[in-house]
């Protein structure tokens, strides 16, 4: 290679280090900690990121010269910076909760994963992007094979395939728009041309779009205890980032995101797996934030990247104190839990918080962010010709309800009250207590005091959420929302939990898939073996008439030849077998061969 | 050894509870009545972006139908299309 490859730190300070490397770097070297040290060393990667990152200045940093590319590390700007704090804080928060695991592999795939989302969200053009996606899919499988059960290796193939195939149409998207443009920028883009619809898609892969979502779904529940908290927070937000940084305004993104609200809260409902109700949710949230970006004014993008910020804390609270259960009392099926309050007070209450933030309760996170995006859209409809977003809206508070339904009741009951499932189990360990408590408290003061997340959002914001009505109707859809559960449960309608695989799109991979190779290899082995039958008799029979043909016709030459030189009876038929078995066997010497080649171009030769 | 007696073991506590959330129901709509009276005679603002939002307990009553819809559609749709045994896929 003669490119040449040309670090260059231009602006920033000499000391300014890009925050994906001190986690991947950081990460990387834990195993080699022991005991005390180990857990100091873990918890001051991402304060020393942190530190790092509040230093950075505006704008673009690190340029790689690459041939007549000029790449840019490092871009700050007030989007990037917003996720690259709440990026930081998750993985504090993590951190703390996982430190009594003891298990090498998760800690360096938690870091290089929580790296890898801030190297794609600091990333300062479309290459530095792609490469950083792509680790962000390698930390994220680690993390669901280190819990090293079958289901959970065969779930992380089924993730690495999914993701591989997204990693693809990401770049030849990239690829495309590049070829066409020129320009690796990551600035905004308009759905024309392959390029920036193989990105958009690539990118919806990574969103969990409906379709594209099982994944997701199929996955995370199946992550270690402390993966699923790492997972729910990176993933799917830097795809958010991605689609609020390049694809803000695209009105298909309203459609799609208002699928996402809607349409997971119904699997959540008839779901056993605790996690995996929460995954459902996940998707629900993410939806809420797509509508925002596909909305695209100021108001529906702060709302959005509000609501991920919010969702990061609270999604990732409540994902720890499903795995504080499941690390007590071994098990995470509804069907299995029940009556833990009893046990587990603290765990049960942090629950609640994040149950009553994910809802959008007053006070809580949720309210805060949620309204911002429901607002955008409300505003947005009665623009001429947006009568449509009438109908979203309309979807949007059906699932805003739904989701205090599934997540916001159904967590907590099954798991903590309910029918007492009879464990009698210790309370969540300290480190995972202080990490959720943590998780809780930051949910509790970003909804009550919601100006300081406001004042870190990308635009100016001029919104107060606390007004009376808001406050009012808000109050009302979730208490009403709480009556139908409370009727539905006494009467006996709520439909029990059952051990169940619920399908979903996943379905068309993992049976659908076999389905079509056993169709295929139906129809394609018997052609196969046909073919080659026909082949093979072709071949043969021509191997033998081209070998036959020249022996004959060298037979016919000879023993004319040896008829003149008077050779006859036994010893001509003597000469006759020998030539003809020479000629079948390819005994005959080389130069005879070469004699007959050369006299056969000569031949064509004349004849030409 | 006797178990400690719990807040819900107690079916006393959870008929408290219900009561209590009843009452907060009911307070709600009631609330929500004089807000809309007091708005209406423009004591105090009211911002609206729709006219059903004008609406006495609209949001109750949206809340209240979105979550029978929602349960009673994924009990006797969904459940039926998409429920399979546990190990549907390890088949």
């Amino acid at each position: 290679m003669t490119s040449e490859i040309v670090m260059a730190a231009d602006t920033a300070l000499a000391t300014d280090l890009m925050p994906a490397l001190i986690f991947m770097v950081g990460g990387l070297l834990v195993p080699f900690f022991k005991g005390r040290a180990k857990s100091v060393y873990m918890l001051l990667i991402p304060v020393v990121g942190f530190l790092n990152l509040i230093h950075i200045p505006l704008g673009d940093h690190h340029h790689l010269f690459f041939g007549d590319f000029n790449l840019v590390l490092l871009h700050v700007d007030r989007l990037s910076l917003l996720f690259g704090y709440i990026f930081h804080i998750i993985a504090f928060i993590t951190v703390i909760y996982i430190l009594g695991f003891k298990n090498d592999v998760e800690y360096v795939a938690g870091f290089f994963y929580a790296g890898a989302a801030l190297g794609a969200i600091f990333a300062g053009d479309l290459f530095i992007f792609f490469v950083f996606w792509e680790a962000l899919t390698l930390g994220s499988v680690m993390l669901i094979w280190a819990r090293k059960t079958p289901k959970a290796q065969a779930a992380g193939f089924r993730y690495l395939l999914v993701h591989a195939f997204g990693g693809l149409v990401l770049l030849a998207g990239i690829v495309f728009h590049y070829s066409h443009t020129g320009s690796l920028e990551m600035s905004l883009m308009t759905l024309s041309g392959p390029g920036s619809w193989l990105m958009f898609f690539g990118i919806g892969i990574n969103c969990a779009w409906p379709i594209l979502h099982p994944w997701l779904t199929d996955a995370y529940p199946e992550a270690t205890i402390g993966g699923a908290v790492f997972l729910s927070a990176f993933t799917t937000k830097t795809a958010v980032y991605a689609l609020a940084r390049l694809y803000p305004g695209t009105d298909l993104l309203i459609w799609i995101g208002v699928g996402m609200a809607a349409f997971p809260i119904f699997y959540a409902v008839i779901e056993n797996d605790l996690r995996r109700v929460l995954a459902y949710s996940l998707i629900n949230q993410v939806g809420f934030m797509v509508v925002g970006i596909g909305i695209g004014t100021e108001l529906a993008v702060n709302g959005a990247c509000a609501h991920a910020f919010n969702d990061i804390l609270f999604k990732g609270l409540l994902f720890m104190t499903m795995g504080a259960v499941m690390h007590r009392t071994g098990k995470i099926n509804a069907t299995d839990l029940g009556g833990l309050y009893k046990s587990m007070p603290w765990t049960c209450l942090f629950c609640i918080v994040g149950a009553a933030s994910i809802s959008a309760f007053p006070l809580f996170s949720g309210f805060v962010s949620k309204s911002m995006v429901m607002s955008a859209v409300a505003h947005m409809s009665h623009n001429p010709g947006q009568g449509a977003l009438v109908f979203v809206w309309l979807v949007l508070l059906f699932a805003a309800a739904g989701v205090f339904h599934h997540a916001g009741i159904k967590i907590p009951f099954f798991a903590f009250f309910g029918h007492d499932a009879g464990h009698r189990v210790k309370e969540a360990p300290l480190n995972m207590l202080i990490a959720m408590g943590i998780a809780a408290f930051l949910c509790v003061f970003i909804g009550t005091f919601p100006q300081y997340l406001y004042s870190v959002l990308p635009f100016p914001v001029d919104y107060e959420p606390y007004s009376i009505s808001h406050v009012l109707t808000q109050t009302e859809l979730l208490f009403f929302s709480a009556l139908a559960f409370c009727l539905l449960l006494l009467s006996g309608i709520y439909p029990a939990e059952q051990r169940a695989v619920n399908l979903d799109a996943d379905w068309s991979y993992r049976i659908g898939g076999k389905k079509l190779y056993h169709i295929l290899a139906g129809i394609l082995n018997p052609l196969n073996t046909g073919c080659e039958k026909v082949v093979r008799s072709v071949a043969s029979a021509s191997a033998f008439i081209f070998k036959d043909a020249p022996a004959r016709i060298a037979l016919f030459v000879s023993v004319n030849i040896w008829l003149v030189f008077g050779i006859r009876g036994r010893y001509l038929e003597l000469r006759k077998s020998r030539l003809y078995n020479d000629a079948m066997e390819g005994t005959m010497p080389i130069g005879l061969g070469a004699a007959t080649a050369v006299g056969f171009f000569i031949l064509i030769y004349i004849l030409n | 050894m006797e178990e400690k007696k719990h807040l819900f073991d107690d079916p006393k506590n959870v008929k408290r509870l219900l009561a209590v959330f009843f009452a907060c129901v009911v307070g709600l709509l009631v609330l929500n009545g004089v807000y809309l009276y007091l708005a209406k005679h423009h004591v105090i603002h009211h911002h609206a972006y729709y006219e059903w939002e004008n609406f006495w307990g609209f949001y109750s009553f949206y809340g209240f139908v979105a979550c029978v819809i929602l349960v009673l559609v994924s009990k006797y749709v969904l459940r039926p299309l998409v429920k399979r045994r546990e190990d549907y896929y390890d088949q």
